[in-house]
């Protein structure tokens, strides 16, 4: 066992493995919700379009025996939800960002509801590719057993940073969230755009759900999600609406969040709840720091009313 | 107004200005029920495709919140805190904030006053229970009121701060809980030391309900009198509708924006005292219990009016009350009263397009053509 005594270096290599696996949901509800907020609205909602996702997924999961199905009709019904709050947001005086609240609520009482005949059977994970198996040292392997989600949601953030700028797609995305009347001079219709873009969300959203369910934690239970589709909507204007930025702002939070484990796990008892409150600090000192009066922010989607 | 005189009304002239003032009102009561009827017929459908009589799921409802003595009681019991987080809701909403995180208020509000009443243990009981009181009001005004001087002194988001605020609350109450405030009794459930019997609060004579209920109804009362008859309220109205005119106007917004969102923080805290005094009898995991979250709801449905919070919160208490009833009788989930709650929530404000749209509201409008 003497080589598996790495003492004190067990904790950032701790913390790298568990930025990298406790980051991925909030990679995928980070980058649904910058689609989202580009174009003009804010869906506050994808806290409980992420819990639905994940007790769809792990239902799915444990019905046919394919995590990747249930990763399928996990999005699907991300995107229901998503296009059902872009579509009653296009009436006038509705709120968007208290339709969110409804649909946080709404979403997790009906994931609650049809989700209590799964809380007890165990459904197949997500597989994870060994890249550590270069290392005979069993913590750096375990920190580098890396879920194929993480690097889909790698691949995305990239591809949706180049899309933005050199697609027309992306193009109609933010002509329609920085200025409803200049994308109606192009003939764009902004609600159908917006539609569009809260689906996707939605969708992007319920695969970060079906990440917890089904590889870590692992398990559905009512208290899957701790706040990570509300913590991702604060890490999106951290990261200044930029699919990078929310990558890299991702594994921050991801680092965070396995502080508390991280340092238990090398005998530090003390505070053990307040390392567990990290994550949530930190997005508010972050909130405080980029925030400021007086000023729009910079790269702010034009329409979007948390910015107002 | 002028030209009442002018164009003549096709009701007779007594009659109108009645008729006219209760059109007034009309809409702000008559959109609403409208739209929870219609919630509650969304949720009929919901419960008749998974094979369940909604017939019998109202029949429990109403036996479950009103239908006997013991039944309202129980509602009873279960609206008074929701009076309490709801007003953390409706009163940062006159200036145009959207506060969520009550929960927060709520946890850190119960944990200062049951640490009060420890430390204070063998004082007077009225001091302890009025410290008490105060303590937890000061602890809740403490944490809204801060999310409400980050959004105007740092343009920080109030929904999303103060939900976050809500998370850190719960862990800083898990931390004082579990280290050193914990009674080495409780070992299953990590919980303060118990208060004296004589710290606790009793029932209202008559009732097996809390006085909790009739502090959460004073507090209604005078949220109401606030907003609506004093300089405050209106220059709060002001600024919610537009921040630029109330400074121009020379309205100290910044310490508007603050008081408003400590006090709301403040009944917060109070309802966390209430739970602590008259329902836990000491600090535990227990005060997260999600009225902090139904408490945004019954502010919505109320539309932010403090004096509708009042029937609002029986109604959503009857309803919560019943979720046991209708679990054990029809087989239906616990969540099944959260799917309901959600389904009236997103039609309330679905219904706020309807403002404005009938003519039948409008007086001005009948005249012409």
């Amino acid at each position: 066992m003497e080589s598996t005594d790495i003492g004190l270096w067990g904790v950032p290599l701790a913390i790298l493995g568990g930025a990298i696996r406790v980051s991925t949901p909030f990679i995928f509800v980070s980058l649904g919700e910058t689609i989202t907020e580009r174009s003009g609205r804010i869906n506050l909602g994808l806290e409980g379009i992420l819990v639905f996702g994940a007790m769809t997924a792990y239902a799915v999961a444990v019905m046919t025996g394919s995590p990747w199905l249930g990763v399928l009709a996990a999005s699907a019904t991300g995107a229901a939800f998503g296009l059902f709050h872009g579509w009653i947001c296009k009436f006038p005086k509705v709120n968007d960002i208290a339709i969110g609240i409804a649909l946080m609520l709404f979403g997790s009482g009906l994931a609650f509801f049809f989700g209590k005949p799964f809380i007890q059977p165990s459904a197949p994970d997500l597989p994870a590719i060994p890249l550590g198996g270069w290392s005979n040292i069993p913590q750096v392997q375990a920190a580098l057993n890396i879920n194929v989600l993480f690097i889909i949601g790698a691949a995305l953030a990239v591809f949706l940073w180049w899309a933005f700028k050199n697609t027309r797609a992306g193009l109609i995305v933010r002509v329609v969230g920085d200025s409803s009347d200049a994308a109606r001079a192009m003939g764009l219709n902004p609600d159908t755009v917006r539609l569009l873009s809260t689906g996707v969300g939605g969708a992007l959203a319920a695969i970060g759900g079906a990440y917890l369910s089904l590889y870590y934690p692992g398990s559905w239970s009512e208290g899957v999600s701790s706040g990570q589709g509300l913590m991702a909507v604060a890490l999106v204007i951290f990261a200044r609406w930029n699919p990078l930025g929310c990558f890299a702002a991702a594994l921050l939070f991801g680092g965070a969040g396995a502080l508390g484990p991280a340092l238990q796990s090398v005998g530090v008892t003390q505070g053990y709840y307040l390392f567990y409150a990290a994550p949530y600090i930190l997005t508010l000192v972050i909130m405080i720091m980029t925030s400021s009066p007086g000023r729009s922010l910079a790269g702010a989607p034009g329409e979007l009313s948390i910015t107002k | 107004m002028t030209d009442i005189a002018a164009t003549p009304s096709a009701l007779s002239p007594k009659l109108s200005p009645a008729l006219e003032w209760v059109a007034r009102r009309a809409e702000g009561f008559v959109i609403p029920v409208a739209a929870i009827i219609v919630g509650m017929a969304i949720f009929s459908v919901f419960v008749a495709l998974l094979g369940k009589s909604p017939a019998q799921l109202f029949d429990l409802m109403w036996r479950g919140g009103f239908g006997s003595w013991f039944s309202i009681q129980n509602t009873l019991s279960r609206a008074a805190p929701l009076l309490l987080a709801a007003l953390c809701v409706a009163l940062p909403a006159r200036l145009g904030l959207v506060v969520i995180g009550g929960e927060g208020a709520i946890v850190l509000g119960g944990v200062a006053a049951a640490a009060i009443g420890v430390w204070l243990d063998g004082a007077p009981s009225f001091l302890v229970i009025l410290l008490m009181g105060a303590g937890g009001m000061v602890a809740g005004g403490i944490w809204i009121g801060a999310v409400g001087a980050l959004r105007h002194y740092r343009a920080v988001n109030e929904t999303i701060s103060s939900l976050l605020m809500a998370y850190i609350a719960i862990a800083l109450m898990n931390q004082l809980v579990e280290g050193p405030l914990r009674d080495p009794a409780s070992l299953n459930k990590p919980s303060t030391h118990p208060l004296a019997e004589a710290y606790r609060i009793g029932s209202i004579p008559g009732m097996d309900v809390h006085w909790g209920l009739v502090v959460g109804i004073v507090a209604c009362i005078v949220s109401w009198i606030l907003i609506e008859k004093t300089r405050w309220g209106f220059a709060a109205r002001i600024a919610g509708g537009n921040v630029r005119a109330a400074q121009v106007q020379g309205l100290a917004v910044g310490p508007l924006i603050v008081g408003f969102c400590a006090l709301a923080g403040a009944f917060a805290g109070l309802a966390g005292m209430i739970e602590v005094a008259a329902v836990q009898g000491n600090a535990n995991g227990s005060l997260v219990a999600g009225y902090g979250y139904a408490g945004i709801l019954v502010a919505f449905l109320a539309r932010q009016n403090p004096l509708a919070i009042i029937p609002v919160a029986v109604l959503l208490g009857g309803i919560d009350a019943s979720g046991g009833l209708i679990q054990r009788r029809m087989d239906m989930p616990d969540a099944t009263v959260l799917v309901l709650q959600g389904v009236l929530f997103i039609v309330i404000l679905f219904s706020e397009t309807f403002y404005g749209r009938f003519r039948i509201f409008n007086p001005d409008l009948w005249k012409r053509g």
